[in-house]
């Protein structure tokens, strides 16, 4: 699950992780109100969104306007917001539609000294969390991983001990921190390390993390994400989540239990398994079709899920056919078969239906399908399922 | 011979009194393996499938002599109950729940490393071999005793490599879900190790999906150790980055972990790599026939 940053900006705050004051507005007045509560002589207006690459960004139908600016009046931080708030905002995370801006966050300015790099994920190799640092703040990470390699540094470290002082200074001496200013990088550290742990959070990234010309460590920015199989235990996180920023298929689609993914493609799948729908997505591709989402019913899914999992596939409109691929373990193949007809008589298809069934309960799961009388394609293992469906969707035209 | 279980593989299940436990546990005994008794605190002296219920894993070990568990307990507690396997000396832990937080992985992990027992999953089907001992939740009538060792991170995609290698007549060894998790117990290097020494096997099929580096890993340690022949598929080649699949390890992050590099990884070590999904069988075949000529 992700969250805002000014979401994981008050985790920080809350935790003891530095941050700067800042204040959140849904309107430019609201804007304008918390440039003078913060009483500085500027400030910076974020918008908030669940994307990344926000400060190069643009917002629709205005492409001088940046998702981040700095201000230097109240009736400045009103106009940014105004021009933010509403407004759908791109960045090279977002897809070309863009996400909707609904809220800002102001914030305080501070006197950078240094902008540095700072992320903690899970090292799956190693079994274990890490630490990076960068002295390449402020930049995409993942550039500095591919070009320069060597100016990221990584610690890692156990959960429940947490990161060891010795490796704060190991980092520090690679980051040219000095004097007083490790003091107040081993406590940011520290503190951020147990705070990925806390939460179960499956990335906590910092960029740019400054060092004030006072020495002080700060977190300009905050990203975090948590593991969905851990939300269970926060009940405090799972307040953070804002549905406005998800697909609501994808949306519509977990609160039924399943697993959805939309993509640009007009073949709808409905598979169990991840890796079976992965797959059946790919030999979509490999035949020359586009597939439109993944889904994965699960393997002990029930009828009401799987006759969800239709509406859902059939509400999308690019969708231009469907391919149902089923390889029942505890999946019974007449529990799909019921569900499609089921699906038939509520919703109805549209579109062109290729079915292809195998394992537990077979026979009967073919035979119900046969015996309906419901147009539908079947097909006989998974290269014949694939070219049936292109051939379908080309044909429909 | 085969690797990890067989016909004297004698079984528990932690979790037998829940639903899926026991729906099981039925299936397991059913399919021929020696299920000898279950685990759930609170639950000691029932009787659940004919088999008895402890309260404790050690007891389960004293009054059944079980080497083996199948773990269903929900997310929260699994972590707890591998440990409990893990301090009675059971020797083969197969955790199936899926949901478990990764953090409780990382403690779990270190300590399975640092003991002799092997910890398949979480999140994965089971391990079957074909005829002798089936401990999972994978339909057993598709599969064949035969010389394929199977491997795979993916539970239905799994089914679908040892349809098509029974199809073929090729059977299978015996038959492991990895798990789709970030971090499980048993990496596909473990593996090779026991197949590449297995009489039984005489192939190795390997199945993966995007995400992490564990494919890569496994071929730079084919290229060195495995002699047998090796076939390989990778599903994901069409997933977009920075979604989650399903699985919670299937996700390509920062343009690492994509099917290309992956596949490009499996070729360079000499492994045959089937490009479609229905295609694993026979790449399983030219595997073979490239190696003996």
């Amino acid at each position: 699950m992700k969250i805002h940053e000014f979401q994981a900006k008050r985790i920080f705050r809350d935790n003891g992780v530095a941050v700067l004051e800042n204040r959140v507005a849904s309107t430019p007045q609201e804007a304008a109100d918390a440039f003078h509560q913060l009483g500085g002589s500027f400030a910076v207006v974020k918008a908030q969104i669940h994307a990344g690459g926000r400060g190069k960004g643009t917002i629709v139908g205005n492409p001088a306007q940046r998702g981040v600016q700095l201000v230097r009046s109240a009736d400045e931080a009103a106009a940014v917001a105004q021009a933010l708030l509403g407004n759908k905002l791109v960045t090279i995370q977002t897809g070309p539609a863009g996400q909707t801006v609904n809220r800002v966050l102001v914030e305080a300015g501070c006197d950078i000294g240094r902008e540095l790099y700072l992320g903690a994920v899970l090292d799956r190799a190693a079994a274990m969390p890490v630490l990076m640092v960068s002295s390449e703040g402020g930049v995409e990470i993942e550039k500095v991983a591919e070009e320069s390699p060597e100016k990221i540094f990584k610690e890692h470290f156990h959960p429940q001990i947490g990161l060891h002082s010795f490796q704060v200074r190991k980092l520090c001496q690679k980051l040219g921190i000095k004097g007083d200013s490790v003091r107040s990088a081993e406590r940011f550290m520290k503190t951020l390390c147990s705070v990925f742990t806390k939460y179960d959070a499956s990335l906590v990234e910092i960029n740019p993390l400054v060092v004030t010309k006072a020495g002080q460590l700060v977190a300009l920015d905050a990203k975090m994400t948590f593991d969905d199989n851990a939300l269970f235990r926060h009940k405090d996180v799972q307040e953070f989540r804002d549905l406005a920023e998800e697909e609501p298929a994808e949306v519509r689609a977990s609160n039924a239990g399943l697993s959805y993914v939309k993509l640009e493609g007009n073949i709808g799948c409905l598979v169990n398994g991840a890796g079976l729908a992965m797959s059946t997505m790919d030999i979509i591709k490999l035949h020359g079709g586009q597939p439109a989402n993944f889904l994965d019913v699960g393997g002990g899914a029930n009828a009401q899920q799987v006759t969800e999992a239709f509406r859902i596939l059939l509400s999308d409109a690019n969708v231009k056919g469907v391919l149902v691929n089923i390889f029942g373990g505890i999946m019974r193949c007449t529990t799909i078969a019921q569900a499609l007809l089921e699906a038939y008589r509520t919703v109805g298809f549209n579109v062109p239906l290729v079915v292809r069934l195998e394992g537990t309960e077979v026979e009967q799961g073919r035979k119900l399908l046969a015996e309906s009388g419901v147009n539908i394609i079947t097909a006989e293992g998974l290269t014949d399922a694939a070219k049936k469906v292109v051939a379908a969707v080309a044909a429909a035209g | 011979m085969s690797i990890l279980v067989d016909k004297n593989t004698r079984v528990i299940c932690q979790g037998i009194t829940g639903k899926v436990g026991e729906f099981h546990t039925k299936g397991c005994k059913e399919y021929g393996t020696q299920m000898v008794g279950g685990v759930t605190p609170g639950k000691g002296g029932e009787t659940v499938q004919g088999l008895p219920v402890f309260d404790t894993v050690i007891e389960a070990v004293e009054r059944t002599g079980a080497n083996a568990t199948m773990i269903f307990v929900p997310p929260a507690f699994t972590a707890d109950a591998i440990l409990e396997a893990l301090d009675a000396g059971i020797e083969v832990i197969i955790a199936i729940t899926e949901g478990v937080p990764v953090l409780d992985m990382v403690h779990v992990y270190e300590k399975v490393r640092a003991s002799k027992s092997v910890l398949v999953g979480p999140n994965c089907p089971g391990v079957i071999t074909p005829g002798q001992c089936k401990i999972g939740i994978m339909p057993g009538y598709i599969h064949t005793p035969g010389s394929v060792g199977i491997m795979s991170r993916s539970g239905t995609l799994t089914y679908e490599a040892v349809w098509q290698t029974t199809n073929l007549g090729l059977g299978q060894s015996t038959c492991v879900g990895l798990g789709g998790d970030p971090i499980v117990g048993t990496s596909y290097i473990d593996l090779f190790r026991r197949y590449e020494a297995d009489p039984q096997t005489e192939s190795i099929m390997m199945i993966g999906e995007i995400g992490g580096s564990a494919e890569e890993e496994a071929a730079a340690f084919v290229k060195k150790h495995v002699t047998k022949p090796v076939a390989a598929f990778i599903a994901g080649r069409t997933a977009p980055p920075g979604k989650r699949m399903g699985h919670a390890g299937a996700i390509i992050s920062g343009g690492k972990g994509t099917a290309t590099e992956k596949v490009a990884a499996l070729r360079d070590a000499g492994i045959e790599v089937a490009d479609s999904p229905a295609d694993m069988g026979q790449a399983m075949q030219r595997a073979i026939a490239r190696k003996r000529s």
